[in-house]
């Protein structure tokens, strides 16, 4: 795709391309040291003291004295970041209070569940919301596209967790018994082991997901679809379908895959409530279990681990946009 | 729901729009009053509904997770309240925590605007929820924690809006009119260009607002209320989920409630954008 001629004809400059990358990354990483101080500040720096959050009112000075050695809080804020942060590029997170387990031990197989999760819920919503969004930009204002306006728009609206719990009542436990509840993942098992189980989960993160995406491809398409050149392609004569797929498609594609990236992002959030409606084994149900035991060291590193995601979704987002539009690509 | 303000075009904010026409046209679109109708139910639910609930929210009625208690039209929840009472009771919470929201999002966007732009795109790099967690992680789940939480999280998203749609309001020749003749600056601000920015603003408000709900009812759901034991919609739905095979109704009324309410809201946002961007004026003229 590289080597591909820009429109001037001459040939897109690589050296660019590769320079921007190295620029986007050095800002994700700036963007991921900034939020690693907000978390820090966040969960530590607050006023108030975290030990006794943790171990509650029935503590003893000892075991008071005692957490606060374990979570270096007796020295200063700054070197305690810089101790949390070093340890964490080294991959290690501290030990949670709660299963006095190191924090990468506990989580490790969570990561590639939830990233399979997320995986299945992006291989299936963005082909999907490109396809309808394109085909109601096609017939614009046709029955199709007025139906698929107002269902977007609801399920924009609705929170994931009623559209889980719905999907719940419907496929499992009221109306129909067709799928399971639950997701049961055993220890060391891999959720690619239980296709049935993972249906719902997924349904519910493609619906949270797929009526933006549509929503932008179809404005984008409709937009491109009135252009100059997209006349002009008809007017050579080139079939309808060259038109769309050489044409209109790439062109549309630009700006919708900055709204992929948000929402495959926002869908790191979105696992959060997901996997706790289907007691996924995930690292989204296991921030809800820590913050309701006030684990810190695993707040901590999965804010990162869910920050990080965002960073690199947004990251791989720009290249593709960069690769599908080549006016911005001979820009560089 | 996450952060895209598609319908946010800049050249909303090229033609100057009076509030009250913008309502207006907003209102005769079918969209707009289906959504009003919804939010306006559930607003009546909400506010009356602890009057009018034959129970009082946390009043033991009968036999735990059954359908047939004399009296309790949906049954009983998991610790055998009346559902349909607790579901009366409930919608408050929710309806003062996103009015609260809403208040400091629009605060503090005033105050905070220029100088946290950049702290606001670390802010963004987080899904809302997770910084709501963040916080509750480590003060607890208060009101003022979820309030400050939600509300500063949606702040940045307004704010961006916002900025976006002033840019372009700013460089326009009443503006360095304004200017010319000395009219003071917030004084510009507030008489020339907000009344400009004010139709995005509306779109991207009533947009946000339907987010937050959902927030709020999530953290909820997930456990973390501002009362635990007081009746919550999403407290509910994660009180009663367990026992959905025998007692549906303890999560089927609030997820309906709370569905028909962020719908409502979505609806009317679409309404006020669709006439701001006057798309229907140009379909009907055409």
């Amino acid at each position: 795709m590289l080597d591909r001629p820009g429109p001037t004809g001459g040939p897109a400059k690589t050296g660019g391309i590769w320079l921007f990358i190295v620029r986007r990354i050095l800002q994700g990483l700036l963007v991921l040291v900034l939020v690693s101080i907000v978390v820090f500040a966040a969960t530590q720096a607050l006023p108030g003291d975290p030990a006794r959050a943790i171990l509650g009112r029935g503590a003893t000075p000892a075991s008071l004295a005692a957490l606060r050695e374990q979570l270096h809080l007796n020295r200063p804020v700054v070197e305690q970041y810089v101790t949390w942060a070093v340890g964490l590029i080294h991959g290690d997170a501290g030990r949670s209070f709660a299963a006095q387990e190191p924090v990468s031990k506990l989580l490790g197989d969570r990561v590639i569940n939830t990233a399979f999760l997320l995986l299945c819920s992006g291989l299936i919503s963005i082909p999907l919301s490109i396809l309808i969004g394109s085909y109601a930009a096609l017939w614009r204002d046709r029955p199709f596209d007025v139906a698929t306006s107002l269902i977007t728009l609801v399920f924009a609206a609705l929170p994931e967790f009623v559209v889980g719990v719905a999907l719940v009542v419907l496929f499992s436990t009221t109306v129909f018994h067709i799928l399971p509840a639950i997701t049961l993942i055993p220890p060391g098992g891999r959720p690619w082991e239980q296709p049935v189980a993972i249906i719902l989960p997924t349904l519910t993160l493609v619906l949270a997901v797929t009526p933006y995406v549509v929503r932008i491809m179809r404005a984008s398409m409709v937009e491109v679809l009135e252009s100059d050149y997209v006349e002009m392609a008809r007017l050579k004569g080139l079939p309808e379908r060259l038109v769309l797929r050489r044409h209109a498609l790439p062109n549309a594609l630009g700006p919708t895959f900055q709204v992929i990236a948000i929402n495959l992002a926002y869908l790191a959030g979105g696992v959060i409530v997901v996997e706790y409606i289907f007691n996924y084994a995930g690292i989204g149900g296991a921030l809800r279990d820590a913050v309701a035991n006030r684990d810190i060291p695993v707040v901590q590193a999965l804010a990162m681990a869910i920050a990080s995601l965002y960073v690199v979704l947004n990251l791989l987002a720009d290249i593709a946009t960069i690769l599908v539009t080549p006016r911005l690509r001979t820009r560089l | 729901m996450a952060v895209v303000s598609q319908v946010v075009t800049p050249e909303v904010v090229t033609k100057r729009q009076p509030t009250g026409a913008l309502i207006r046209r907003a209102l005769q679109l079918r969209r707009t009053q289906i959504g009003l109708g919804l939010v306006l139910v559930i607003l009546a639910i909400a506010i009356i509904g602890p009057h009018i609930a034959p129970h009082g929210g946390n009043d033991f009625v009968g036999t735990p997770n059954s359908l047939k208690v004399p009296g309790a039209l949906f049954g009983t929840d998991h610790i055998g309240q009346d559902v349909w009472s607790r579901f009366l009771h409930g919608g408050l919470t929710i309806l003062v925590l996103g009015i609260a929201v809403g208040l400091v999002a629009a605060y503090s966007r005033n105050v905070l605007d220029d100088i946290l732009m950049r702290a606001m795109d670390v802010i963004l790099a987080f899904p809302q929820i997770m910084l709501a967690l963040v916080a509750i992680a480590t003060v607890g789940p208060n009101p003022v924690t979820i309030i400050l939480a939600v509300g500063l999280t949606t702040m940045p998203r307004v704010a961006r809006v916002t900025r976006g749609a002033s840019q372009p309001v700013v460089e326009r020749d009443f503006v360095a009119a304004a200017e010319a003749i000395g009219v003071p600056r917030f004084r510009i601000l507030l008489s020339e260009i907000f009344p400009n920015v004010l139709s995005p603003l509306l779109v991207e408000a009533s947009l946000r607002l339907t987010y937050a709900i959902g927030v709020i009812a999530a953290l909820a759901f997930l456990g973390f209320t501002t009362n635990p034991g007081a009746a919550d919609w999403g407290l509910m739905i994660q009180e009663n989920y367990i026992a959905l095979t025998v007692q549906p109704w303890g999560v089927v009324l609030p997820v309906a409630a709370i569905a028909l309410l962020t719908v409502g809201t979505g609806l009317i946002g679409d309404g006020i954008a669709r006439a701001a961007a006057g798309i229907d004026r140009v379909r009907g003229a055409a």
